[in-house]
């Protein structure tokens, strides 16, 4: 497959698990965080860290949307389906998400909500426009990525006078949450999370740009690599950030040059701001409460926001007190760490968000990497 | 069968004619439909005794029996229908026990409002495919039920055959050091289903590979190889699969990603709508587990039939007490090709 198969190439690959060996210091060890759950992924599914020296570890970061929605935001979801009887759209992982009471929206939809998944936000659109006679709510998640598409899916439904259709929004921002872990003690105090740099987002850098992650270079001396999603953009990053840090650099750069510019996609920003506003504060799954950390809907587009449509209130619920996903999104903890790992939590029955989506850390070393678990069945 | 005298009604419309609830209700117009469109596409002598089962001749041999309800989306798709790939189904989950296949039920829930004419669409191609594979359809059943109630048709058949001496095929015979052989390209008929639900249109559309199993499969059994497995990798694609016969044996499985054959179309269709090709479904397809000194002589056997082109040697068999499918990816790396969780893709088959 064209412009792919060049970016999967097991000969390149090899050459850069060579270079990144030989640039990389045996007298120390290198810790660096994928913010995003697509490297999460890409790492898992390709096999990079089997590429990687020993002293070169990879912790997965909370980028990942689905993990980082907390149960009390699919509570307010699955009511709204369930006692309000509007249809309620969203994308596919969402359905998963374990939420209060031993539901997800998945098993709301077998207990007779109408559930539905859509591929886009002009699918839930046509969703709308199909059933006028029913309230149609989108619940939206995502990073910066999938934004822009709700505010275009808002802006569609005033022109074209859809009084039937509105948003639930749990738009979240990754700075805020970079910068949320670069704060917590963890990482401040030395110590339990070795962080040696990032490798910054792929797909929401395409949106932001590389500019928001010029501060906590400079203001946290971390360096920070975009890379793309493909797995030699990711061993490339890392020989990047290996550089860096044997040069005591802290600096943004840009591996992902063939999507990714220094201001990003100006015209989907100001779509966004034309849309939304920050929230003064949004939970977030493993992280809690991170101030300015997600987006709400302007005030002038009232009418689609559903939490003032239906007056939502929201309330917190906490997680499993087994589960450790809080932990593992801020890499304190590893998957295998977590007692109900591969036990009570799997992906067949996920206890924890980070087992639900296939970019949550659990769920991938669930699915690609557990036998390493086990040494012997690592080498047959 | 039918107490209805021609030329006293007016034969069924095949143009403009739908699918009503009396067509499911026992009385002249069941008859009608049945007797127009089911017995005159499947004709055979079993079908003709116009009883409520059919009685069939003991063959000589073990009997094989399998089902299979199909509930594909849509019913009519790039490479078949509902009604080969209800034949097909059957067929395959009854020749992958080494038996010939001889017979087969066919029972029908309809959906009231159905138009006549692509029930007879249907009805056809089934009897075609049955034809090509040289089984009949010798009993079967049709209900119908509300409009809502059911999407189109819906087809559950069953089939019988016989395996012949000497041939022991079951899960459970995958012992290490064995070679995993599979006859050809994976996903082709997930994707030609997902491409043709979500309107995606290539240069070279992809086609479902649909067809009966049972001659490639005699192929193999006359080269006189011990054959240990064979399976058809249908829903859940050749990742399910395998992952059920490991289990079932009690072994691990190696796989090299860079042999597995996968079209460039159906790759792409994947990658667009974020799909592993391992986990899509395959109706044509066979997956086959032998010794490893046997694998170059099945190969052969499988790539001098026209179902069996590609086929391609994608991995061993070894001990594992965790029962788990690997797989060395061809970027250099190792990982698990796990069971599916929840659906990846529903109404396939």
């Amino acid at each position: 497959m064209k412009y792919v198969d060049e970016f999967r190439d097991g000969e390149v690959a090899k050459g850069l698990a060579v270079a990144i060996a030989a640039e990389a210091k045996p007298s120390r060890n290198y810790s660096f965080m994928e913010f995003c759950g697509g490297h999460t992924h890409a790492i898992s599914r390709y096999g990079v860290a089997d590429l990687l020296p020993a002293n070169v570890r990879m912790i997965h970061g909370p980028g990942c949307p689905v993990c980082v929605l907390p149960i009390g935001r699919i509570d307010l979801a699955i009511r709204l389906a369930l006692d309000r009887g509007v249809i309620l759209a969203t994308y596919g992982d969402t359905l998963r998400v374990p939420a209060s009471g031993g539901l997800s929206l998945l098993k709301a939809k077998a207990r007779g909500g109408d559930i539905r998944m859509v591929y886009s936000t002009a699918d839930a659109l046509k969703i709308a426009r199909e059933n006028p006679q029913r309230e149609v709510v989108f619940l939206a998640i995502g990073f910066e990525t999938t934004t822009p598409p709700t505010a275009l899916a808002i802006r569609e439904a005033r022109r074209q006078g859809l009084k039937n259709f509105s948003v639930l929004c749990n738009h979240v921002l990754t700075p805020s949450a970079i910068t949320h872990i670069l704060e917590s003690p963890e990482v401040r105090q030395y110590g339990t999370v070795p962080l040696d740099g990032f490798i910054g987002p792929a797909h929401v850098s395409t949106v932001i740009g590389s500019r928001p992650y010029e501060h906590f270079a400079e203001e946290y001396r971390k360096p920070v690599v975009i890379a793309g999603f493909e797995p030699l953009d990711v061993m490339q990053a890392i020989r990047m950030l290996v550089r860096q840090v044997n040069e005591g650099r802290a600096e943004v750069e840009n591996e992902f040059s063939r999507a990714v510019t220094r201001d990003g996609n100006l015209k989907a920003q100001a779509l966004v701001s034309e849309v939304f506003e920050l929230r003064r504060s949004f939970e977030w799954r493993g992280l809690g409460e991170v101030p300015y950390s997600a987006l709400q809907i302007r005030a002038g587009f009232a009418e689609f926001d559903a939490e003032r449509r239906y007056q939502l209130t929201y309330v917190p619920v906490p997680d499993n007190k087994a589960c450790e996903c809080g932990a593992i999104l801020r890499g304190v903890k590893k998957p295998q760490d977590c007692k109900i790992f591969g036990t009570v939590c799997t992906p067949e029955n996920p206890m924890g968000s980070c087992m639900v989506s296939s970019e949550g850390a659990c769920a991938a070393h669930y699915t690609y990497g557990r036998y390493k678990d086990f040494p012997s069945e690592a080498t047959a | 069968m039918s107490t209805v005298r021609k030329n006293y009604v007016r034969p069924l419309d095949f143009k403009q004619g739908r699918v009503d609830m009396s067509h499911g209700s026992g009385g002249r117009a069941m008859a009608q439909l049945i007797e127009e469109l089911f017995a005159s596409a499947f004709a055979n002598e079993y079908l003709a005794q116009g009883n409520d089962g059919a009685l069939l001749p003991p063959p000589a041999g073990r009997l094989v029996m399998a089902t299979d309800a199909h509930v594909v989306s849509p019913l009519f798709f790039p490479g078949g229908d509902i009604g080969c790939l209800s034949i097909h189904g059957t067929i395959n989950d009854v020749a992958v026990m080494g038996a010939q296949p001889l017979w087969i039920a066919a029972s029908f829930i309809l959906e009231e409002g159905f138009p006549l004419g692509d029930l007879k669409r249907i009805v056809d191609s089934m009897a075609a495919a049955a034809r090509e594979a040289g089984v009949s359809v010798v009993t079967g059943d049709t209900k119908v039920v509300e409009q809502g109630n059911a999407d189109g048709v819906f087809i559950t058949t069953t089939g019988v055959g016989v395996v012949p001496e000497g041939v022991l095929l079951s899960g459970d015979r995958a012992r290490p050091g064995d070679a995993i052989l599979v006859s050809g390209t994976l996903g082709d008929h997930g994707m030609a289903i997902m491409s043709k639900r979500e309107n995606l249109s290539f240069d070279a559309p992809i086609v479902s590979d649909t067809a009966a199993l049972h001659g490639l499969i005699a192929s193999l059994l006359e080269t006189g190889v011990d054959l240990r497995v064979l399976r058809d990798p249908t829903r859940g694609g050749l990742a399910t699969t395998l992952n059920e016969i490991a289990r079932q044996s009690g072994v691990g499985m190696l796989l090299s990603e860079a042999a597995i054959p996968v079209k460039p179309v159906v790759a792409a269709a994947c990658e667009f709508l974020g799909l592993d090709p391992l986990y899509v479904a395959n109706e044509g397809k066979l997956v086959v587990i032998c010794a490893a000194a046997d694998a170059e002589r099945l190969l052969a056997a499988m790539r001098a039939h026209p179902l069996g082109h590609d086929a391609a040697l994608i991995g061993t068999v070894h001990e594992d007490a965790h029962h788990f499918v690997q797989m060395k990816t061809s970027f250099g790396g190792r990982r698990i090709v796990d069971w599916l969780t929840g659906e990846q893709l529903p109404r396939i088959c």
